[in-house]
């Protein structure tokens, strides 16, 4: 990765953590471990990896980006902001009376292709959108994100079997596996262990990559996808609350609530000018 | 009727590249015409309803009509939460298709019988909701609604429903729109669906009687035709309502809505509809129709002890 490059991404994860900071301080609402896990991975997706244009949301040969972790929306929506796909302003009024930003990330916002918030429904409908790229001879790439959690549900299991079954090359996805989901230890919950041999019995070619390090971020990303006739998983080992010392790892932060005080340590962390 | 539609899907289909039909694995014998002409806009994702929901939103997303298929629930209630979320909340053009409606598959138990999809339906923003009553509603259901852009719920029948109207088409079919069967004064009959095979036989025995009784299906039940209700509540003597559906929520559910919205609230009124239980006796969809109050001489009661 270029040095240049990975100085953008650089600054940009901070400004997109220090957004969510203040979103989740400012609208009192929670979800902030999952939007920090995902806040290194966002900057090489929309800088170096998907085709978008911020001046043209919609433009037909778009590459589509699914988030169907819906919770952690925040993190897209300050890197959205952050690229000028809608005024930085509208930032300030997430989770607030009257403002443009849900909780949960909708589609009425310019960039975000798809509404989510209960989880598992991403995926089949990005598989639904790799279907039709696919019969319409568009080359055009379909990614998705999803979670520990998200894997929890079975229509995600459904959509990854059909995927598989017919080798929709066209189809990414991307996991953020931070291991942890609302009420602690995916591993004591479900464990998805081992995940990237389950994806690839299931038809899917999968790699893994460190979702804190930008260059192997970006190495994971820069080909897919990876195999012809096959979709692809790239699973991010992440840390939920990554960038925050007392959030890191710990499941109580998959709900939050900071106080003033929390807010300004957390700032101070993630080096607030 | 599930001909009558699969027929017409196809036409509409071999003039328009936008269709695609997403199933789950339900539609032997019915859909095989479909799938053999256009297997790149067909796709059986398994038995997997929420999946196939979600594909047909992709599918539709990217400029197409999705039409999803099945038996009675399966296309419903199994994924309830991808048809609002995913359909309802981005107005994509999916058009959800039953097979079954009511207890067509009476012998085969509650796990086949759709009786409370039209109250689950109509509750959802964006959802049209169709409920074609013979092969002539079918086949005029399947045009409006592939013409339609947006959600759309299409409760078909099963097979070998009587043709209520004679065989001549319905030349202003729209959604939104209702088809008047009989004229008269006395009272009116709304219904939606096959069951209105009970309701021609009791009004028209009713004419023999002397009773003239209004016959309209409501082929439409989101939007509905609230100028043939309030017609009917100025015009009749009363109305009555019959579905084949649970009493809470459907059919007659809508018309009550109107009539106490329109200030029409003293119109003499009765439901005619599946009582709120479950249905645990086991028969035809003929049998059960009577079993459950739904006969023809209930229907025709209905009126009796209106009128007089």
């Amino acid at each position: 990765m270029a040095s240049e490059a990975k100085r953008e991404c650089c600054s940009l994860a901070r400004r997109i953590r220090l957004h969510c900071l203040h979103m989740v301080y400012n609208g009192k609402s929670g979800h902030i471990g999952s939007m920090l896990s995902t806040a290194d991975i966002y900057p090489v997706l929309y800088t170096q990896v998907l085709n978008v244009d911020p001046a043209f949301p919609k433009k037909p040969d778009r590459d589509r980006f699914l988030l169907s972790k819906g919770h952690g929306g925040a993190a897209l929506l300050a890197c959205l902001a952050e690229l000028g796909f809608f005024p930085l302003g509208w930032l300030n009024r997430y989770y607030c009376d009257d403002g443009k930003l849900s909780g949960h990330i909708s589609h009425h916002v310019p960039g975000v292709e798809f509404s989510t918030g209960s989880l598992g429904h991403g995926l089949p409908v990005a598989c639904g959108m790799a279907l039709a790229a696919k019969q319409a001879g568009k080359t055009h790439r379909v990614f998705v994100m999803c979670s520990d959690g998200d894997l929890n549900e079975g229509s995600s299991w459904e959509a990854i079997m059909l995927a598989g079954q017919h080798r929709w090359d066209n189809l990414v996805m991307l996991v953020d596996y931070n291991r942890l989901q609302a009420l602690g230890r995916s591993e004591d919950i479900i464990n998805l262990d081992p995940l990237a041999p389950k994806l690839e019995m299931f038809g899917w070619r999968a790699v893994e990559a460190d979702g804190h390090d930008f260059a192997s971020i970006e190495s994971a990303l820069k080909n897919v996808p990876i195999e012809k006739g096959r979709p692809t998983a790239v699973i991010f080992h992440t840390v939920k609350g990554k960038g925050v010392s007392f959030m890191e790892n710990e499941y109580k932060w998959h709900y939050g609530g900071l106080t003033e005080e929390l807010l300004a340590k957390a700032l101070k962390e993630v080096g607030e000018a | 009727m599930r001909k009558a539609f699969n027929q017409e899907l196809l036409k509409i289909a071999e003039k328009d590249p936008r269709v695609f039909m997403i199933l789950a694995d339900i539609g032997y014998g019915e859909i095989e015409p479909f799938a053999n002409a256009f297997p790149d806009r067909f796709i059986n994702c398994g038995v997997a309803e929420q999946n196939m929901t979600g594909v047909a939103c992709g599918v539709a997303m990217e400029g197409n009509i999705a039409v999803t298929y099945s038996i009675a629930n399966f296309p419903t209630l199994r994924c309830l939460e991808q048809i609002r979320n995913d359909v309802c909340y981005h107005d994509a053009n999916v058009k959800i298709v039953i097979i079954g409606g009511g207890v067509s598959y009476g012998e085969l138990g509650i796990s086949h019988h759709s009786t409370e999809d039209i109250a689950i339906m109509r509750a959802l923003p964006n959802m049209v909701v169709l409920v074609p009553s013979d092969i002539v509603e079918a086949r005029a259901a399947t045009h409006a609604m592939m013409a339609y852009d947006g959600p759309v719920y299409y409760r078909c029948g099963y097979k070998g429903e009587p043709d209520l109207h004679d065989g001549k088409n319905i030349p202003d079919f729209r959604i939104g729109g209702s088809s008047l069967l009989r004229e008269g004064k006395d009272a009116t009959m709304f219904f939606a669906g096959p069951i209105g095979i009970n309701a021609v036989k009791a009004v028209d025995a009713l004419a023999v009687e002397g009773i003239q009784c209004r016959l309209v299906s409501l082929y439409s039940i989101k939007p509905i035709d609230k100028e043939a209700i309030m017609r009917a509540a100025r015009e009749t003597g009363g109305i009555v309502v019959l579905e084949e559906h649970n009493l809470y929520g459907g059919v007659g559910s809508a018309v009550a809505e109107v009539l106490m919205d329109e200030g029409c609230g003293n119109v003499p009124f009765k439901r005619l509809a599946l009582p709120d239980v479950n249905v645990t006796k086991v028969g035809s969809q003929a049998w059960l129709r009577d079993q459950y109050g739904l006969g023809v001489a209930d229907v025709a009661n209905a009126v009796k002890d209106m009128v007089k």
